[in-house]
């Protein structure tokens, strides 16, 4: 059974009932899924949440789901990394790092969209669609083949070749536009408003945007049932950061944890960086800007709950930095140089931010503190060709030639 | 100037249903008065109190986010096509 008493508008508090809507229509304000906590409470133990499956649907009575039947490819439930050498190198007594590359279709969309594509499900749809960047459309792809759901996937033109592919293989309808994607989010707005498809992060958002709060349900339980006490997680519509926020205040809501909601940052790309750019001016209104940066996946410049990351972060303590596609490169290689972890380039976004508010002290060396990897590195290997090199020719396979090269490399043998 | 102006869902039970309105205004601002003539509240669901675009609608004219030019001055043509759209969507990555 589910917790879930209706919609409720986030600005103006009209109630609605469950209906796959997500704006407010008084005031257009978004809708949020309203829960009955005090039932929820009562209900949900750590033990409960303990004896679920190992995947993000541990935590399927904090969901908004009604039906019996959830879109499942196995999510969630991902390692939390301790990062000791990447601490050390950073100067952070306890740093972990929440692994989302790992989900079924390499990204933490799998989380939203198993939420989305559930609820197309319980409402009858027979067609799902998105607008995306590229991980979305890989994601949306695989949970509409896994459900028998037709599928329409809204692709900016020029992403790169692995997301393409990634989406193509779940054989979908795929719509490439010549344009951004606020431009592409623009026109399937306008198609949603036209054709009775479920957009996952259209009219289905009220509910999709829900499964980012078990990145925040899995770190508290990972580091045994504790908060952290700083994040730091990229900002591309906002939503993640807000979720990620909304998890962890629920929990110590339910008592399922002790203690103060931690204190949330936020990481941008320079070329892209609406929200770290209100943030630093004290504004509370975004100025869209043009996207121009390798982190194609944040590169939303009108992001839909910009503001609500902004509010968050304020409110919690924390700061939004953002950092040049030079300092994201530099990021994937260092992420992956110490901790054996491949992320694309949101989350080269991301230790490149937490590095920069390290070292600007924005950051408690001595809290616990946690960075939120989203994506894959396999997906984006265009980001790091060129500053890779050459791979080295080959050698014949003979001792001599390997002792010869062994030599030009300037190492050491090891020994015998 | 004669204009295309496409309703979104929401705001057509104030339009009488109309998905589409042909509307002759100088700038998106007129437009917008030239509209609330015609249906009565249409305003007030697009404008806040100070008369600025609200929050959570964007304006495009001819595909270009109005936030990006002269905003409700944004001046138009003949021809041009207006689309009001919810600000709520997104989310990629």
């Amino acid at each position: 059974m589910s917790y879930v008493r209706g919609l409720r508008c986030r600005e103006c508090g009209a109630t609605y009932p469950v209906s796959p809507v997500s704006i407010c229509p008084e005031c257009f304000g978004p809708l949020e899924v309203d829960y009955n906590y005090e039932a929820m409470r009562q209900a949900i133990s750590r033990f409960s949440i303990e004896s679920g499956p190992a995947t993000m649907w541990r935590y399927r009575s904090l969901l908004p789901i009604d039906g019996d039947r959830v879109v499942d490819l196995g999510t969630g439930f991902t390692p939390l990394i301790e990062a000791h050498r990447l601490g050390q190198e950073l100067g952070l007594k306890r740093l972990y790092v929440k692994n989302d590359a790992v989900n079924p279709t390499y990204s933490f969309k799998d989380r939203v969209v198993s939420v989305a594509v559930s609820k197309a499900l319980e409402f009858g749809f027979d067609t799902v669609a998105c607008a995306s960047t590229g991980n979305l459309a890989n994601s949306v792809a695989a949970h509409a083949a896994r459900a028998g759901l037709k599928c329409y996937i809204f692709l900016p033109d020029g992403l790169e070749l692995g997301k393409v592919l990634g989406t193509m293989i779940y054989e979908p309808n795929v719509i490439t536009v010549r344009g951004s994607y606020d431009e592409v989010n623009r026109l399937a707005s306008e198609v949603a408003d036209h054709y009775g498809w479920a957009f996952v992060n259209i009219n289905l958002r009220t509910f999709y945007s829900e499964g980012s709060k078990t990145l925040a349900y899995e770190t508290a339980e990972q580091l045994g049932w504790r908060l952290p006490g700083q994040v730091v997680s990229p900002i591309a519509g906002g939503s993640v950061l807000t979720k990620i926020a909304k998890g962890f205040g629920e929990l110590v809501r339910l008592g399922l944890v002790e203690g103060r909601e931690p204190r949330v940052c936020g990481a941008q790309a320079t070329g892209c960086a609406p929200v770290a750019r209100a943030f630093k001016a004290g504004a509370d209104v975004i100025t869209p800007v043009r996207p121009d940066t390798i982190a194609k996946s944040l590169a939303i410049g009108s992001p839909a709950d910009g503001e609500y990351a902004l509010a968050t972060v304020r409110r919690t303590g924390g700061y939004i930095d953002d950092v040049s596609d030079e300092e994201i490169v530099q990021g994937m290689r260092l992420l992956a140089r110490t901790e054996g972890v491949f992320t694309e380039t949101a989350g080269g976004v991301t230790v490149a931010t937490l590095r920069k508010l390290v070292l600007d002290g924005r950051l408690d060396p001595e809290e616990t503190t946690v960075a939120y990897i989203t994506g894959n590195g396999l997906k984006t290997v265009e980001a790091v060709e060129g500053s890779l090199g050459q791979a080295p020719g080959a050698i014949a396979p003979r001792f001599d030639e390997f002792e010869e090269r062994i030599r030009a490399l300037a190492v050491s043998p090891a020994p015998a | 100037m004669n204009c295309k102006v496409r309703i979104p869902t929401p705001l057509r039970r104030l339009t009488g249903n109309a998905a589409e309105l042909s509307i002759e205004a100088a700038t998106v601002g007129d437009l917008v008065g030239a509209i609330e003539a015609r249906h009565p509240g249409f305003a007030s669901k697009i404008l806040d109190e100070k008369g600025q675009i609200r929050r959570f609608i964007n304006i495009y004219v001819n595909q270009e986010d109005v936030r990006f030019g002269g905003g409700l001055g944004t001046p138009l043509k003949d021809g041009d096509e207006v689309s009001i759209i919810p600000a709520i969507a997104g989310g990629a990555g």
